[in-house]
């Protein structure tokens, strides 16, 4: 952390109004991105927060009125939110482990020197900087259709070939795409991190006669255990809040099937127009963030602590 | 590689390591593959694009991309470049001074506020969709691009003060300390030293910035329409409208992604500082 000047409360007044205006000018510069921030972001969390706790449907006219609490027991024993919950975790926790485990290995691949190292780098980010709208028709319509899809295709000689993806496995297919987009991200964070890592101790291993798979597990790893930790969390705050691909590929069907919370606290609240639970839902969701939050926040200012000193 | 450091090995790692070379390659072809299927079908004509056995010979036509720009693609397209590129500058004016005031000359409470930042972009966009929707459409800025460059601003803001404050402090303090010395004021010694020095980092921030504001889709679809649609809205409203043809599609898909694809390209070097926040270099 750069070293924060503590100002000590000075005794004498002229002294501590050259103080304050210093203070001043230091806040200054920061100012107008804080306003703006908290501005932007703040307010509609505090509207959100204060639908919460009325019904009003948009098209029930005269149906906006204060009912306190009852909004959030609707949301708790609602069997779909819960189950869009249950999905939520699948597709963040499936998405992030996988593109973790290919990432790495990848990034390991990746962390030699051979011809053309640079292209297939290239190659291998390009996934994640296709605009995920994009990458949602290309897997829905090229890769997972039934009749005219590369994968049925493919697995057509395994006898395979006519498995409709998205209707019968709309959350795996979720989750491929996920990955697809998502193992690039991971693979870029751990390849820094491999490169981060310092040679002179891994010669020293190797002269101390390490195996390759010895170095890798006690030299490696342990190195890398900062940044696994760090693209997890990032990819998960990410990936939690994946709407595109479930819009896109799924319209989170069949029925709820595929439904997470951003969907269906949007279907909610666009095609619905229950805005009191809809709120609530959104509410319950900023809850459970924060709480994942203040662990990843902790963590994060961790690596930063580490990489400065 | 260092492990192989034994003289028999040699021979064994020469063909390990082409063996290693060869798998990398395929890997990432294979990753890339989808991309380049999406290329090759945009420049098919639909009857080439929708057959059992997917066709790799073909008379290619730039057909379908004429037919995108023919379909209205040009007022999402303009919309897209406004908000992108308008909201990535106001990023900027933001955050420079602001990581200034959180690296250089640090205010007191520099960990609280960068806290805050961070935190405001866990927020889930979700769970203030509505009010957004609500005041929006209260100010008269429903469906309009201002709307949007507003709040790419807020989305980005975070990500850029992290990372301009990352470039910030690997300016050697010697260095602003002999501006001082040499009697520039703040202001000079902002503009004639600093700004000179962190440049390659506002270059990369911008970058930054402008790939998540090009691809982003949920503020744009919840809060924009006809009139200030976006790219990706675009997308969404053509499959709607022109129903199922693969080649358009594709090409369409294409060109919507194509700019953040050669931005991110481009940009490779710092894409690791900006996903990290500056927390990896």
């Amino acid at each position: 952390m750069a070293a924060t000047t503590a100002h000590k409360p000075e005794v004498r007044t002229p002294e501590r109004k050259t103080e304050r205006s210093a203070g001043w000018s230091r806040r200054a510069p920061l100012m107008p991105a804080l306003v703006f921030a908290i501005i932007v972001t703040q307010v509609p969390m505090l509207l959100t927060l204060w639908y919460s706790l009325r019904s009003w449907n948009l098209v029930r006219p005269g149906s906006d009125q204060f009912v306190g609490l009852a909004n959030y027991v609707d949301v708790l024993s609602d069997s779909t939110f819960r189950s869009a919950a249950w999905h939520t975790a699948l597709l963040t926790g499936g998405c992030v482990v996988i593109s973790l485990l290919i990432g790495l290995g990848l990034a390991l691949l990746l962390d030699r020197q051979f011809v053309g190292r640079g292209v297939v780098r290239t190659l291998l980010i390009t996934p994640f900087l296709i605009m995920p709208v994009a990458s949602a028709l290309l897997w829905k319509y090229m890769m997972f259709d039934p009749i005219y899809g590369l994968i049925n295709f493919v697995l057509g000689p395994f006898g395979l070939g006519r498995t409709d993806w998205i209707t019968q496995f709309p959350l795996t297919s979720i989750v491929i795409a996920l990955v697809w987009q998502w193992t690039p991200f991971m693979m870029l964070l751990l390849l820094a991190g491999l490169g981060a890592q310092p040679k002179d101790v891994l010669e020293a291993a190797s002269v101390d006669g390490a195996t390759r798979r010895q170095t890798f597990a006690f030299v490696t790893l342990p190195h890398l255990r900062r940044y696994i930790e760090l693209s997890v969390l990032l990819g998960a705050i990410y990936v939690v809040n994946t709407f595109d691909q479930v819009y896109m590929m799924t319209q989170g069907g069949p029925g709820t099937a595929s439904a997470n919370l951003p969907f269906y606290i949007y279907q909610r609240a666009f095609l619905g127009f229950d805005v009191g639970q809809a709120a609530a839902m959104g509410v319950v969701v900023v809850i459970g963030t924060i709480i994942v939050a203040t662990f990843a926040l902790r963590l994060i200012f961790k690596s930063f602590d580490v990489e400065e000193t | 590689m260092t492990t192989l450091s034994k003289p028999g090995a040699r021979r064994w790692g020469n063909v390990g390591s082409l063996g290693l070379t060869t798998l990398t390659w395929l890997v990432g072809l294979l990753f890339f593959f989808p991309v380049l299927w999406m290329v090759i079908t945009g420049f098919k004509q639909e009857v080439d694009a929708s057959t059992d056995t997917p066709k790799v010979i073909f008379a290619p036509t730039l057909e379908q991309f004429a037919g995108v720009f023919g379909s209205g693609f040009w007022p999402y397209l303009l919309n897209s470049v406004f908000t992108t590129l308008t909201s990535t500058l106001l990023v900027l004016v933001l955050a420079v001074p602001a990581a200034y005031a959180l690296s250089i000359r640090p205010v007191t409470k520099t960990r609280d506020v960068l806290f805050f930042f961070i935190s405001t972009k866990m927020l889930p966009v979700v769970a203030v969709i509505l009010p957004l929707y609500v005041i929006t459409q209260e100010i008269g800025l429903l469906d309009h691009v201002w709307a949007l460059v507003i709040l790419y601003t807020a989305m980005n803001l975070p990500i850029a003060v992290w990372m301009l404050r990352s470039f910030m402090l690997e300016v050697p303090g010697e260095v602003l300390e002999a501006a001082e010395v040499d009697g520039a004021d703040l202001s000079q010694s902002f503009r004639n030293v600093l700004l000179p020095m962190i440049t390659p980092g506002i270059a990369a921030t911008g970058l930054i910035c402008v790939i998540f504001a090009w691809n982003e889709f949920f503020f744009a679809v919840n809060l924009t329409a006809a009139r200030a649609g976006t790219v990706p809205v675009f997308l969404v409203s053509f499959i709607t409208s022109e129903g199922l043809f693969f080649a358009q599609l594709s090409a369409a898909a294409t060109m919507a992604a194509l700019p953040v694809v050669i931005a991110g390209w481009v940009a490779q070097k710092q894409l690791v500082r900006g996903l990290s926040m500056g927390a990896i270099k």
